[in-house]
């Protein structure tokens, strides 16, 4: 116990100063370059560093290594391996657009070394009833796990701070979650998650001096649903997730079709003359989590970013409650 | 509180997940299909997956009728 207690303080210090490090010199070179984009909700024309994906990955892997080493394991293999790449599938799409239908695509194949590695069990568990063995429909459920959860995360991305500050939340609560189940080793595993996203909030936070970009919240979403699937707490790694959820949901229903956010033709959110966020009244623009938040009047950015932070706080609560009732069966 | 009827839909949606949880196992796991010889496990994955594809269906169709019911005042931009 001692020794995990080392290694994890080991690796959440590596994890987060790895990307605390890289990140500055990131973003020098991202601009120097002209890889950057326009930040649309601020007054002044602001210009912002992209993809942060390469640090994170960074960290990630930095840390992932470390632990290897002490615990070799197929777990952390499949981790690495499935976050790696959907890191390369979000950065050809940050380089190049990539078409609607592709992206969710290779994310699935990106899920392809936990099934050949073996890194999964074939049970789903529900908290109070049990689990149930699905052995060929599990395999179905890794490859819809991963791009769903990258793609839930990427939807996330809209304002300054909330990818990173929300992955934070919901990666400690899977964390916490995965204590509560006594999975001592994957909760190792899951240590970095939340420790990257952590150093890069302190960069991402209104006025964000980088974004993620593609390859940043589909590598912090596919190492997520990967951390769900090994750990084989995919129920409460929802719950924990759910703001987001909703934020596909709701999106998905309105447009009623898997499409870019790039190509949307009317915003859900508009600004007002003091440049604060307002619900868009286009009846042909998608219903979005923000535009919600924003039905009852026009707020700040960082405003709708702690709402958001709120929203995270109890859904992951809400995860926490569910991992103490899988003890629990009626 | 900003955004309290999110909260609710979020509470709702946990409370629809266990629930359906309840539901799979307790229609899934008793399922268990032979005299196919070699193809047993195949028509028993398949007969689960569709079950469980119903149900899906079944969670996103309510989840949608509350999101109408507890939203109707915001989305009716």
């Amino acid at each position: 116990m001692l020794d995990r207690t080392i290694i994890a303080i080991l690796i959440s210090a590596v994890a987060f100063v790895t990307v605390y490090a890289i990140t500055p010199s990131l973003i020098t070179v991202l601009t120097k370059r002209k890889m950057v984009v326009k930040d649309y909700n601020k007054e002044v024309i602001t210009m912002v560093a992209r993809p942060g994906g390469p640090s994170i990955l960074a960290g990630i892997l930095a840390s992932e290594l470390i632990l290897y080493a002490f615990f070799p394991s197929t777990d952390i293999l499949a981790i690495m391996i499935t976050t790696s790449l959907a890191f390369l599938v979000g950065f050809a799409d940050d380089r190049k657009v990539l078409g609607g239908w592709f992206k969710p695509l290779a994310l699935a194949a990106s899920a392809l070394p936990i099934i050949l590695l073996g890194a999964y069990h074939p049970h789903l568990a529900f908290p109070l009833f049990g689990s149930v063995k699905i052995p060929e429909l599990y395999l179905g459920l890794i490859v819809f796990i991963i791009p769903v959860m990258g793609n839930t995360i990427n939807s996330i991305d809209v304002l300054n701070g909330v990818a990173s500050g929300f992955m934070t939340i919901a990666s400690f609560a899977l964390t916490i979650c995965l204590v509560i189940l006594h999975n001592y080793d994957i909760a190792l595993a899951s240590l970095p998650l939340g420790f990257v996203s952590l150093a890069f909030y302190k960069y991402h936070k209104i006025p964000s001096k980088i974004f993620p970009g593609d390859s940043g919240a589909l590598t912090l979403g596919a190492m997520y649903g990967a951390l769900s699937i090994v750990g084989h707490v995919e129920i409460i790694a929802a719950i924990a997730l759910l703001p987001a959820v909703i934020n596909s949901f709701l999106f998905l229903s309105s447009v009623k079709r898997i499409i870019e956010h790039r190509q949307i033709k009317a915003n859900p959110v508009v600004h007002t003359e003091d440049f604060k966020l307002m619900a868009s009244t286009d009846k042909s623009a998608p219903v979005t989590l923000v535009r919600l938040i924003l039905a009852n009047g026009p707020l700040t950015e960082k405003q709708v970013g702690f709402v958001i932070f709120k929203l995270a706080l109890f859904s992951a609560a809400l995860a926490i409650i569910t991992s103490f009732m899988m003890e629990i069966r009626i | 509180m900003k955004g309290t009827q999110i909260f609710f839909y979020i509470f709702v949606m946990w409370v629809l997940i266990i629930a359906g949880g309840g539901l799979v196992v307790s229609i899934i796991a008793h399922i268990s299909i032979q005299g196919f010889g070699k193809l047993d496990n195949l028509i028993d994955s398949i007969v689960k997956a569709g079950i469980a594809l119903i149900l899906v269906v079944i969670w996103i169709l309510i989840m949608s009728k509350i999101k109408n019911w507890i939203f109707h005042k915001q989305i009716s931009y």
